[in-house]
């Protein structure tokens, strides 16, 4: 069980928490137009990747806040933990 | 009865204690502190059970873990446990067992005609013989397999124990208290760290309860009583005993079974029988040792062969003798030290040394006491069915292939040793990368992946003194970055024997003309020539080898039989071991109880229970219950001898002519504030939103980006800036992560609140032509006229005294209201609703009924709103703007979602107006169209309409717009039902929705 650092509660074990997806995806922009080929890519494409990762991770039974892990998905090591407004760097 | 192979005295046993127990309906006793296995050789009883494939008898082969035979079904206070390890169970009194996969005896078992017949179950054998044909496999050959092979029996009956999930956190975590736990765990308690040390035997000090050593001037046993005793005092170390830290997980999460009252006759009051530790350590010290391993000879799993070190522990610890002609087959010295240990108890054992001239002082020793030894002697076969009688045995030749000729000496037991290998397991399963050691022909820990060291033998470190000054400076060091505190510590003085190089020696060749069986995995019947044959094959890679010899599955993992299988692999493929490699250590490192996994999540506590604040109302009131989720919903409320059809037949109906009232609680209630509020959900529903006036509500369908419908409701404006959103009960949690998802992450801009009131209002929908007449008897002050309160209106009123929200929204299709109140007034309210009623006739309804009212409505739920439907599917598409984005929208306009044929709701009728329609069945255009018949659709709901008493279903029909008024069939193969059926507008009561606007 992976031990998560909530930046706004501290080290929690991940039954707290819930995954939610690539951090790096954006959605686009209301109202704007978007060729099929980008709404698929926000939609449904992506890497699957082995190695670093940053994901999307709520901390549902806690602060309920969205937070980004940068984690190693082949390791499960996690590097660092951002709230939801700070950028990724 | 006498136990005549118990030594006089010694060992750690309590001698004034005698227990009695039971083994196969036989009438026993030993001593307190035994463990089974020890009892059980003490009344000199060595076979205890019968292999796994040839049914050859079994006895005893280890003293601990590591055991592969003596496996029991064990009876406990009325319990029965299956594949209990006597080696590891206490004595306690009472104890009943008896042995496992034999019929009819032990003594006289007729399953071992496999062992006459063994050449026919070579490995593979399975998977070449019962192939064909194949419709034998599941009524002939699986179940014949099933009852010939296999160990205990799991109970069926429900488990009374209780068993508990404890969550710890540490600095330490020590995973065993031989020499290299004991000292580490002190200096780091010293330092002031947190400490765990966990023991998995029922005594502390592992091998230095056996080893003739000396530390500080006191015994290992001395030493490790006074450790042990220290650590047990300090408030910073919590010190177990029958704990197995059996998996090591990510982010050291360890997790370990304390076994609290297994060696209980009776688990006492209030107590666990185990209890299941997950631990979050910050430094994880492996202190688990290492087994012996035995040397492969022919019919070496014959009872009475077994690893010198068990015999050892048998006589020091337990007090007990494993044969009176001990035979020691060794290519160390190890074998030395039970040597010397049978003859300081009288016995004379012969040591059969593979080496050609070792010299240590252990051997010297050895020599001095007068013990025969043959060196460049190996035992080539034992002899014997249900015991060992004798031994072949012959001199080896210097490159060991050559035998010399065969002499047979008699004996009673033949006590093993080829070796240590230290136990890699946590160390494996943590994610280190393992190096192989050429020095003791073993795998050790190589470099760390997570905070872990591995200390002691399990490290290949076999001497004393370098374990416990490697183990107090780890235990140091490591508890220092931690605490910042280092305590000056003397290292004891040490005294050992000196030991000398092991031989690379684990295979006794075959004699000219003999075909012994090599065993190498004793539990599940693996032999070398089963590997050989693996590997003529073609199987190369050694997880295959595994699998299709089953070397190293059984239950004890083959912790005594993997590296004698990759030495053997690494032979024959002429390759290193390290490159042959090892397989995967997965947890658990020893098997644990499903009681102890599943803890108290078991029954009514597996899921919380959540009753609505009107439950006890309807428990009163002969409701029978349905899980909706985690909620406990009234599905119907039984009057006489009425069935479920019945009352939701009657509830439905006294809605459509008087009023009904269902209890609403459950329904998902987000509280929205802010000044964005209404920008908020005009783009998180398909709908417009920002002009909805104060006071008023409005329905709402919600996608996901996908363009799939992910839930619906209504939302309420209740002030200038505040909302109160519903979501179906299904969905609840959902909703708010969603909207969440969309304030946090995407559009953190807009300033708005979101958070979950579900459980702060009780609701009551009152529904049907009368419940305006019920409204104003129930709320005299409050103008609930149409005028005053319209279709899709809201409005505060005071019910009693209590504050009310009164929403006049419909989900039955009839004249309807839901009323609020905050929760602890919902019985009130409820109460009051049907004293007030009464006069109009109302009757409470279940969510049959409800559901029977919005089928034959045609409004959709769960069932048509099922992750696979887009607005157009549901008839929802009129709820889509034009004007505004929203999320999901832009899906709806991919080539699938327009299609012009898209699949869409419609509703059934049988053509008899008799059959009821199986929901899940397919429509189809053709019943006798040869398979697979092409499928139109499928039933998503179905109920008795009440209006037009007759069978009525929604379903999600291909092309639906255009098949209203077609004849087609419902068919379900599962019920074997086909039923011609019209096609007809899903709208099957008040189409023009004239009655919720009355």
């Amino acid at each position: 069980m992976l031990h998560i650092k909530c930046p706004h509660c501290g080290m929690r074990s991940q039954n707290e928490f819930s995954y939610g997806g690539d951090a790096t995806v954006k959605r686009p922009e209301l109202g704007k137009e978007i060729s099929d080929q980008d709404w698929d890519n926000f939609v449904y494409n992506r890497k699957s990747l082995r190695g670093k990762h940053w994901e999307l991770w709520q901390h549902l039974s806690g602060c309920r806040q969205w937070i980004k892990v940068y984690r190693d998905t082949a390791t499960h090591e996690i590097f660092k933990t951002l709230k939801a407004n700070e950028e990724i760097s | 009865m006498t136990q005549s192979f118990r030594l006089e005295s010694g060992g750690l046993i309590n001698r004034d204690k005698k227990i009695s127990f039971k083994f196969n309906s036989k009438n026993y006793f030993g001593y307190e502190g035994d463990t089974l296995a020890s009892a059980l050789i003490a009344n000199g009883v060595h076979l205890i059970g019968r292999s796994f494939k040839y049914h050859r008898p079994r006895g005893f082969f280890g003293a601990g873990v590591d055991e592969p035979y003596a496996i029991v079904q064990l009876y406990r206070n009325g319990e029965t446990e299956p594949n209990v390890k006597a080696t590891e169970q206490e004595l306690f009194e009472g104890l009943e067992a008896k042995s496992v996969n034999c019929w009819p005896s032990v003594n006289f078992d007729v399953g071992a005609i496999n062992n006459f017949l063994k050449i026919f179950l070579p490995a593979g054998f399975y998977y070449k013989t019962f192939m064909w044909p194949k419709s034998f496999w599941y009524k002939v050959y699986e179940p014949f397999i099933r009852k010939a092979a296999g160990l205990g029996t799991a109970s069926i009956k429900h488990d009374k124990e209780r068993y508990e999930h404890k969550y710890e956190y540490c600095d330490l975590l020590i995973t065993g208290s031989g020499p290299s736990g004991l000292a580490s765990a002190y200096s780091a308690a010293k330092n002031g760290a947190k400490v765990i040390l966990a023991e998995d035997k029922s005594r502390f000090g592992g091998t230095l309860l056996t080893s003739e050593v000396n530390i500080g001037n006191q015994s290992g046993k001395e030493w490790a009583d006074s450790i042990i005793s220290e650590l047990k005092e300090m408030p910073n170390v919590t010190v177990k005993n029958r704990s197995q830290v059996f998996g090591y997980y990510d982010h050291n999460m360890l997790v370990m079974s304390e076994r609290l009252s297994d060696h209980l006759p009776k688990t006492k009051k209030f107590h666990p029988k185990q209890r299941l530790w997950y631990i979050r350590a910050k430094e994880v010290l492996i202190s688990s040792g290492s087994i012996e391993r035995p040397i492969v000879f022919g019919n070496n799993d014959t009872p009475g062969v077994m690893l010198s070190s068990a015999a050892k522990e048998y006589m020091k610890v337990y007090g007990v003798l494993v044969g009176k002609k001990p035979l020691v087959f060794t290519n160390n010295d190890s074998g030395y030290e039970t040597a010397i240990e049978f003859k300081k108890n009288g016995i004379n054992p012969i040591i059969l040394d593979t080496r050609k001239e070792p010299q240590s002082e252990i051997i010297e020793e050895a020599k001095n006491m007068n013990i025969k030894i043959k060196n460049s002697h190996v035992v080539v076969a034992a002899q014997g069915y249900k015991k060992v009688k004798s031994a072949d045995i012959a001199k080896i030749s210097d490159n060991k292939e050559e035998l010399g000729s065969i002499e047979n000496i008699e004996c009673d037991c033949i006590c093993v040793s080829g070796f240590w290998t230290p136990t890699i397991h946590l160390a494996s399963q943590s994610g280190n990368k393992t190096k192989f050691n050429g020095d003791i022909d073993a795998f050790v820990p190589g470099i760390s992946k997570q905070n872990e060291k591995t200390l002691g033998a399990a490290n290949g470190i076999y001497t004393l003194e370098e374990t416990l000054k490697d183990s107090f400076e780890k235990g140091n060091l490591t508890s220092k970055k931690i605490t910042n505190k280092e305590n000056k510590f003397s290292f004891p003085n040490v005294v050992e024997k000196k030991s000398t190089v092991h031989d690379k020696f684990w295979c006794v060749p075959l004699p000219k003309g003999k075909n012994y069986k090599r065993f190498l995995d004793f539990q599940n019947d693996v032999a070398v020539s089963d590997i050989e044959i693996a590997l003529k094959e073609g199987y190369r890679s050694i997880e295959h080898v595994k699998r299709y010899t089953t070397l190293g599955m059984a239950t004890d993992q083959g912790k005594t039989s993997n590296l004698n299988g990759l030495q053997l692999v690494s032979k024959i493929e002429n390759k290193v071991v390290p490159a042959v490699g090892h397989t995967t250590f997965r947890p658990p490192y020893t098997p644990v109880s499903i009681g102890a996994i599943v803890g108290r999540e078991v029954g009514k506590h597996s899921k919380p229970t959540r009753k609505s604040p009107m439950h006890l109302w309807h428990e009163k009131n002969n409701a029978v219950f349905v899980d909706a989720g985690v909620w406990l919903r009234p599905r119907y409320y039984k009057r006489g001898e009425e069935n479920l059809f019945e009352a939701s037949k009657r509830e439905a109906k006294n809605v459509r002519t008087n009023v009904g009232v269902c209890d609403v609680t459950t329904l998902g209630k987000i509280d929205i504030k802010g000044p964005d509020a209404a920008e908020l959900l005009n783009r998180v529903y398909t709908n417009a939103w920002l002009k909805l006036p104060v006071g008023k509500a409005r329905y709402g369908v919600m996608l996901r980006e996908d363009g799939i419908v992910m839930d619906d409701g209504t939302t309420t404006r209740i002030s200038e800036n505040h909302y109160h959103m519903t979501t179906t009960t299904a969905q609840a949690a959902n909703v708010l992560s969603h909207l969440e998802y969309y304030l946090q992450l995407v559009w953190p801009e807009l300033n708005v609140n979101v958070v979950s009131s579900t459980e702060q209002w009780a609701g009551a929908a009152i529904a049907g032509p009368k419940s305006r007449n019920l409204l104003q008897k129930l709320f005299p002050n409050s103008d609930v006229s149409n005028e005053g309160l319209p279709f899709m209106g809201y409005m505060e009123a005071d019910l009693f005294g209590i504050k009310a929200r009164i929403f006049r929204i419909s989900f039955s299709g009839e004249l309807a209201y839901e009323v609020n109140v905050e929760s602890d007034n919902g019985y009130f309210m409820w109460e009051k609703i049907i004293e007030f009623g009464e006069e109009f006739g109302i009757q409470p309804y279940g969510t049959e009924a409800l559901s029977t009212l919005r089928i034959e409505m045609g409004h959709v739920a769960g069932s048509e709103l099922d992750g696979r439907t887009i607005p157009y599917d549901n008839s929802l598409e009129g709820l889509l703007s034009k004007k505004k984005d929203f999320i999901g929208k832009r899906s709806l306009s991919r080539k699938a979602f327009a299609a012009q044929d898209r699949q869409k709701i419609v509703g059934v009728v049988p053509l008899d107006k008799k059959t009821s329609i199986p929901e899940g069945s397919h429509l189809v255009k053709d019943s006798n169209a040869p398979l697979p018949n092409p499928k139109l659709g499928y039933i998503s709901a179905s109920c008795w309409s009440v209006e037009h008493d007759n069978p009525f279903s929604l379903a999600i029909l291909k092309d639906g717009k255009n098949m209203i008024g077609k004849k087609l069939f419902v068919m379900s193969p599962l019920k074997n039902k086909v039923i011609p059926v019209e096609i007809v507008s899903s709208h099957y009561v008040d189409p023009k929705g004239e009655r919720v606007r009355s």
